[in-house]
């Protein structure tokens, strides 16, 4: 066993992807000598070379489209956004080419590629490198969008993500990257359309991915010693969403509250709840609770401890369900 | 209204380029050219039997749309040249990215035209498996297949395959972004990529002086690769600056961008009405340049006319289109259920049960 951060398993997926399937690509801005702005891929481009690793011009939307035309070309590339927001011009391209091009192609054009972007804020950066996007990806159909929150499932998930003949978007919950883990690497892929039950628990189910399934343990614990229960799940996987086991805890334990970073407003919590309500409507001891951040930008660093989801607001959520 | 549109040829800011020596300052070839490209009688007779049979089946695409047999059709009126010229220029192993109004393009590739009309039918959003021909698909939103196209060529060039590859696109396209990135990538790439630019002066109804201010030949200098202006009503000077430049892109020399100047003879498409914006008079001098005339022409100047091939030309051409559009007619709709079906090569159970629950939702049969 050896301490791994989210960062090293995700290099070690890239490295590990790029050894064993010789046509696997790793491309993006700054992600050759530099290794990444966040170091995710250092070291990669000594190893395995300016045309398997490289870096691109400054045009988020050009590294999309060749990571289209490439996949035509049967490489299976690995593009990384710098930034959250900084993906946004790629969007036209992952939308309405990349999401659709296997559909377009009558099957042929398999769009075996990775958009990996880092996400999420808490880490007192500007406000378009603190962003929560993963909405505008889950509402388009032919995209799969995941995202780990230990490192063990970093390197699970980015194995499986390179694997899978379908794009797939890749959210890095950039506050998490530090966080470490034992592990014994390579780890066997994880599915990329499986939740899991993190935390066992009877009285109520937290519903978390990426960086706020840490925010859930951490509330769990408290409200262990609280004398309650709590049950935590991390999605892993945004879309498809497994709500086979969503709904089984919930089931269980009869109230749920969901937590993310990004709005509570249309965000993820919405439709979760929306299908419990609909698929466990007589099960349910409350309504489902819903914590995240406001329907304002992203404000100013000094500000996100409090926009930000943290234990004690998904505990007074908890404490709502508890006591409707 | 449009004022004529200047012809002013390309900057030739780079005299060591022997493709664009091979081109006059109108942009067409110059005898010493025409020489040098050796094209035969042989294959000029193909090119203007193909742009015959392209503008047939284009107009039986317009009848299909004024019957209510198809949704919507852009026309290539004007674009035979072009579309003929540098689709026929590519090598059967290179590849093409065509643009939404591409359906010379695909015919010259070899798709079956009924079958590129289904798209316009409303019966799939894409028709033909791009292996096959080695055409991508037709691309709706401007300028997003540019890219597409240097990524493609950039894993040709890091397979060292030979492979030239084309992208095509209207004048409106060089104001996107994705233009200027796909030839900046290709620039820093070295990528073996062809920009064809067929410039028919008209987006939808904004006119090329308020689209783009200078010459977009020119622009091909600040990527760092050459860019020539070719008379696009002359498919013999398209036809052989293309196969120029691909064989360029395959010998490792890099991208080439080349704007054929046109002009689009029909509506943007049949949703459009263009006497809101232009005067039939504007289209006279262009009806002199008739592609498929001045084609004619240079083979009457060979000496290479032959009127019963002519006449042959005319009567597959009609008989193709009364073929398209039978086939076109009989093709039938598909069970609604397979909409589902091409989402995802590896579908999540959750769009399997999506499905299940949508074909169940249907009357009996599922009919549409």
């Amino acid at each position: 066993m050896t301490t791994i951060t989210m960062a090293g398993a995700l290099n070690a997926a890239l490295r590990d992807a790029l050894r064993d399937d010789p046509r696997v690509l790793v491309f993006g801005e700054d992600v050759g000598r530099l290794g990444g702005v966040f170091r995710v891929t250092d070291g990669l481009q000594a190893t395995f070379g300016t045309e398997r690793v490289f870096d691109t011009p400054l045009a988020e939307s050009g590294i999309a489209a060749i990571a289209l035309g490439l996949a035509i070309k049967g490489f299976r590339p690995v593009a990384e956004m710098q930034f959250d927001a900084f993906s946004y011009p790629a969007f036209e391209q992952v939308t309405s080419n990349i999401a659709k091009y296997h559909l377009r192609t009558l099957g042929a054009c398999n769009m075996q590629l990775v958009i990996r972007i880092p996400y999420g804020g808490n880490i007192g950066a500007v406000e378009q490198h603190s962003e929560s996007p993963e909405t505008y990806y889950v509402h388009t159909a032919g995209l799969k969008v995941v995202t780990p929150a230990t490192p063990a499932d970093a390197y699970g998930l980015l194995t499986a993500a390179i694997r899978d003949p379908d794009p797939v978007i890749f959210l890095e919950p950039k506050a998490r990257y530090w966080s470490r883990q034992e592990l014994d690497l390579p780890l066997p892929p994880q599915p990329l359309d499986r939740a899991r039950i993190v935390r066992s628990g009877k009285d109520a189910t937290i519903i978390a991915y990426g960086p706020t399934v840490q925010v859930a343990l951490a509330a769990a614990e408290m409200g262990e010693q609280e004398g309650m229960s709590l049950e935590v799940v991390d999605l892993r996987s945004l879309s498809p969403l497994d709500m086979d086991t969503i709904s089984a805890s919930v089931r269980k334990t009869r109230r749920a509250v969901v937590v993310h970073e990004a709005p509570v407003f249309m965000g993820l919590g919405a439709e979760i709840a929306a299908r419990l309500m609909h698929d466990l409507f007589d099960a349910l001891a409350a309504p489902v609770e819903r914590v995240g951040s406001a329907t304002v930008p992203y404000p100013p660093a000094r500000y996100e401890k409090l926009f930000l989801p943290d234990a004690d607001r998904v505990l007074e959520a908890v404490d709502r369900t508890r006591e409707y | 209204m449009a004022e004529t549109i200047s012809t002013r040829p390309a900057l030739r800011g780079r005299g060591d380029d022997p493709i664009a020596a091979m081109l006059s300052e109108d942009g067409v070839l110059t005898t010493a050219g025409e020489e040098q490209a050796a094209v035969t009688n042989e294959e000029l007779r193909e090119l203007y039997r193909l742009m015959v049979v392209c503008r047939r089946l284009d107009q039986e695409g317009l009848n299909l749309q004024r019957q209510g047999e198809l949704g919507v059709w852009g026309q290539i009126f004007g674009h035979e040249a072009v579309q003929v010229g540098a689709a026929r220029a590519m090598a059967a192993t290179d590849w093409i990215f065509p643009y939404y109004r591409g359906f010379a393009t695909a015919v010259c590739r070899g798709v079956d035209p009924a079958t590129i009309l289904t798209v316009f039918r409303g019966l799939t959003h894409g028709a033909w498996n791009p292996y096959e021909y080695r055409l991508a698909p037709f691309i709706i939103p401007v300028g997003t297949q540019i890219p597409h196209a240097v990524g493609f060529a950039i894993g040709c060039k890091l397979d060292r395959e030979a492979i030239a590859v084309l992208v095509t696109f209207g004048e409106g396209a060089t104001s996107t972004g994705d233009w200027h990135e796909a030839m900046n990538f290709a620039g820093v790439f070295q990528a073996p990529v062809v920009f064809f630019c067929e410039n028919n002066q008209w987006a939808i109804s904004v006119p090329l002086r308020n689209q783009v201010a200078g010459c977009i030949a020119d622009r091909a200098a600040g990527y760092g690769f050459p860019g020539i202006r070719v008379d696009g009503t002359d498919v013999l000077s398209v036809y052989a600056v293309t196969r120029a430049a691909a064989a360029r892109a395959r010998r490792g020399e890099g991208p080439y961008l080349i704007e054929a100047l046109t002009y689009r003879m029909a509506a943007h498409t049949t949703s459009d009405d263009p006497t809101r914006y232009r005067t039939d008079a504007e289209l006279e001098p262009w009806r002199a340049k008739d592609p498929i005339a001045r084609c004619a022409e240079r083979l009457h100047a060979r000496g290479a006319w032959d009127e019963i091939f002519a006449q042959e030309v005319n009567q597959e051409a009609e008989k193709r289109a009364v073929m398209m559009r039978q086939k076109l007619l009989a093709m039938p709709i598909a069970h609604p259920g397979t909409i589902f079906d091409l989402v995802f090569a590896n579908p999540p159970a959750t769009l399997l049960r999506e499905k299940e629950e949508f074909i169940a939702s249907l009357e009996p049969g599922g009919a549409v």
